[in-house]
This record gives C-alpha cells, sequence and structure tokens, in this order.
C-alpha cells in the first residue's frame, strides 16, 4: 500500500553560485522511508541543502519525523536546509509542526537555492 | 453535490500500515459529496490517517488479526469520523510537541500525530475502554469552518 521512497542527490548553486546538494524525494514518505532519505543525506558532505518534495505524494509524521532528523544532523554541523515543491496543505503542516523554522519553505527551486 | 446527511459509511482495515490510506481515500470521497472545499479535505486526509496509524501500532499492535473500524457519518452541518481499534486507549494526552526540543535531541522526533489531528479538526476526542474491546478516537469537520490554523493565519 505505500509507494517506495526513492532519493535521488543532485548539485545546483546557490545565491553566492556555491555548490548546494538536492535531494530529490518521490514517492510517500513514511516510516518505510528511514533507509531512503537517511542514507541519501549522509552520502551528502559539505555545504547547503535543499529538499525536492516535488514528486512526493503522502507524508505522515513517521515521515516528518524523519526529516527532523535530517534537520538536527544539518543543526549539528551548521548546515543551511530549505525545501521546495510541497503542496499548500504539506507547507501548513510543516509550518504547524515547526520545521518552518529551521528549513526554509519554498514554492520553486530557483527560490530555495536563491536562499542558500 | 448529493444529499448526504444521516448516512454512514463504515470501512474496516487490517492492522498493517498503509492501510491507512484507504480510509484516507474513503473519508475524502464522502467530504467532496458533501461539499467540503479542497483545502479542509487535505485537513481530513492527515488527521484520519494520522489516527489510522495510531490504532494500527498502539492500539492493535500491528496484530493483524485485529481490524481497526472507521465511521464515517454525515450530519447536516459536519462530517464525523471514529477510528476505533482493541486497545485500552491513552489515560492521558502526550505534551504538546516542541520542535526546539526534537531538533536539540532533547525530545523525541516522533510524536507529532496526535498533535496535527488535533491541529487540523474541529473536535477531536479520545474515548478509552479499559478492557480493549473498543477504544476510539472521534473527529469531527465541520462545513462552515476554517481549521484553527488556519483561522490563525488569516
Amino acid at each position: 500500500m505505500q509507494a517506495e521512497t526513492k532519493t535521488t542527490v543532485d548539485q545546483t548553486s546557490g545565491a553566492s553560485g556555491a555548490p548546494v546538494s538536492v535531494l530529490r524525494f518521490s514517492g510517500d514518505i513514511s516510516s518505510t522511508s528511514k533507509d531512503s532519505l537517511l542514507g541519501a543525506w549522509q552520502s551528502v558532505h559539505d555545504g547547503p541543502v535543499l529538499l525536492d518534495f516535488t514528486k512526493v505524494d503522502y507524508i505522515n509524521s513517521s515521515g516528518i519525523a524523519l526529516i527532523i532528523q535530517m534537520l538536527m544532523e544539518a543543526d549539528k554541523t551548521g548546515r543551511k536546509v530549505a525545501a521546495f515543491g510541497l503542496t499548500p496543505h504539506f507547507q501548513k503542516v510543516f509550518t504547524m509542526v515547526g520545521i518552518a523554522k529551521y528549513a526554509g519553505l519554498y514554492k520553486d527551486e530557483p527560490t530555495a537555492a536563491a536562499s542558500l | 453535490m448529493i444529499p448526504t446527511a444521516g448516512t454512514s459509511v463504515e470501512v474496516r482495515l487490517p492492522s498493517r500500515l498503509g492501510f491507512e490510506k484507504v480510509a484516507m481515500g474513503t473519508a475524502a470521497s464522502v467530504a467532496q459529496l458533501m461539499g467540503f472545499p479542497p483545502d479542509r479535505i487535505e485537513d481530513l486526509k492527515t488527521a484520519v490517517a494520522e489516527a489510522c496509524i495510531n490504532a494500527i501500532e498502539h492500539g492493535n499492535r500491528l496484530n493483524e488479526k485485529l481490524s481497526v473500524g472507521v465511521i464515517l457519518s454525515a450530519t447536516a452541518d459536519g462530517l464525523e469520523v471514529k477510528v476505533v481499534d482493541n486497545g485500552t486507549g491513552m489515560e492521558k494526552q502526550p505534551p504538546k510537541p516542541d520542535i526546539d526540543r526534537k531538533i536539540h535531541g532533547e525530545e523525541d522526533p516522533r510524536g507529532m500525530g496526535m498533535f496535527l489531528i488535533q491541529a487540523l479538526v474541529d473536535e477531536a476526542e479520545w474515548v478509552h475502554d479499559s478492557k480493549g474491546k473498543g477504544s476510539y478516537v472521534r473527529l469531527v469537520i465541520r462545513l462552515d469552518k476554517d481549521s484553527e490554523f488556519d483561522k490563525e493565519s488569516k
């Protein structure tokens, strides 16, 4: 019943032209997504990170917990994180739970990249 | 819009994660027939999903021999959803999640489900049965209201 989470790692440039890692998620983000999300997070090294939710269909509270775990790692190492591609509903949910305090939420990739 | 007041729809789910999506889809279909706007249907879907996940994981402890009942009852002014499991329910509500404590490792990163349910619907009530025969969460979403969060954002 749960769509597998796929995460690909990409690279773009931030406002200053410095490299920014992009984690592109697709499918569901739920309790079964741990290896996909946290594995991808471990594979990116220094610098800011963009989270692309454009192709995500479903996020539940277990998935939100995994996103918080990524933000915990980012906070420990002082890395900036921004997210884009969330539906208006999930932008609201991410704001409600406080994720927006630790990751800027943007409409699209260029705006999100420009914030880093 | 189809007249729906007084009608009810019931779904039984196996206690297996992922099947909450069946309840989400059913709740969304009923809410659409009742004329709820799309943003409230999204609120309802998330609240129903979280209630079902709690019932599957904590109420029925992932025991696939037990099912989770989802009863959707349409009234003139809203939709009531009861999610019933075989657990003993909760004696008290968990504290409101604190993102700063979570980020700094002082609080479990999980534990957002009940908070989301309460924030997204107009009424949420947890009824526990110490005999484990019918604990349930009852959610109500009203036709003429924004969510509490949307009201505060305006």
